[in-house]
């Protein structure tokens, strides 16, 4: 099995942390989904501390934690926040976003090889989200990076895999990387579907946090995902175009 | 000496990044940074702050 960094997931479900009803919401979504890496962010701590008790509540989770560089367009704002996101979560592990669209939130690819670069060298263990081109794919791996992130849509569409021909390339042509389909994801069949195309986890947020029951979509996706895994492991049939006969001629009965 | 912390300027007793931190009540889980430039918590102590320099004081948030 395909590791993180050294790390096994006893389940390949990457949940982020924002956008939920209520912290208790929250935290009922991960013990029901048993989530194994909670995504967090660093942002402005106010007079209240709001971010003290926040983090009390993520330690009490006891999952692995994976901070996020979200919201940086350039290069030094990701690296910055890496290193802030390296202390006080003391933890390698980062979620590397650079974001290139305002409107898709895709990711600046170019930037996004080079931040992983200077953050690989200073011993970050990068967790680059990142698009399905394959090349962007190569020059992360060259840059020093373990794992891929590619979207499935963009951040909290919910649409799906919009391009599965391109993901299941990614995962043909990196055999031995692990792979994260992450953001995009809106129901549990296109969580299984990832899983299906042998993918290793899937990374979602605001399919679990904005739906009506965070607690029963975040076991949905638990279960779905562990039913894709399950159909990529069991080697499933090639579709075909026309009917192939389940029941067997032979022996059939003469009775016209 | 008026510093920017998070965007809002104060007026600050505070001559090192350490102080300043007190000063304003941080006492948790935070990290900081300095004009743009990253500041580890070892070196806050030694770091010295000039007028009209830009804090920043990040703590732990919810994130996708």
């Amino acid at each position: 099995m395909r590791t993180f960094y050294g790390t096994q997931l006893a389940n390949p479900l990457l949940l982020g942390t924002a956008q939920y009803p209520s912290p208790a919401i929250l935290e009922s979504a991960f013990r029901d989904s048993k989530a194994a890496i909670a995504t967090v962010s660093l942002r402005r701590e106010g007079a209240g501390g709001a971010g003290q008790s926040f983090w009390q509540m993520i330690r009490d989770l006891d999952v692995h934690i994976l901070p996020n560089t979200a919201g940086c367009h350039t290069v030094k704002e990701a690296v910055t926040t890496a290193h802030m996101a390296r202390e006080v979560f003391d933890t390698r592990w980062i979620k590397l976003e650079l974001i290139g669209h305002t409107d898709s939130l895709q990711p600046d690819v170019f930037q996004l090889v080079e931040a992983a670069r200077i953050l690989s060298e200073d011993g970050f263990q990068v967790f680059p989200y990142t698009t399905e081109d394959l090349i962007v794919g190569e020059r992360l791996l060259n840059a020093g990076c373990e794992v891929l992130m590619p979207w499935g849509a963009p951040i909290g569409s919910g649409r799906g895999l919009a391009n599965e021909y391109g993901l299941r390339a990614m995962r043909a042509e990196f055999p031995d990387t692990p792979l994260v389909v992450d953001a995009g994801i809106g129901l549990p069949s296109h969580a299984a579907h990832a899983m299906e195309l042998g993918f290793d986890a899937v990374l979602l947020n605001t399919a679990v946090a904005r739906a009506g029951d965070p607690a029963a979509m975040a076991r949905a996706m638990a279960q779905a995902i562990e039913a894709g895994r399950l159909a990529h492991q069991a080697d499933p049939i090639e579709p075909r175009d026309m009917a192939t006969a389940s029941t067997p001629v032979i022996g059939k009965a003469f009775l016209s | 000496m008026k510093i920017i912390v998070n965007g809002d300027p104060r007026e600050v007793a505070a001559t090192t990044l350490s102080e300043l931190l007190a000063e304003c009540g941080y006492s948790g889980r935070v990290a900081t940074a300095v004009n743009e430039v990253f500041v580890g918590s070892s070196a806050r102590i030694d770091l010295a702050l000039a007028d009209g320099d830009r804090v920043e004081i990040l703590a732990p948030m919810q994130g996708g």
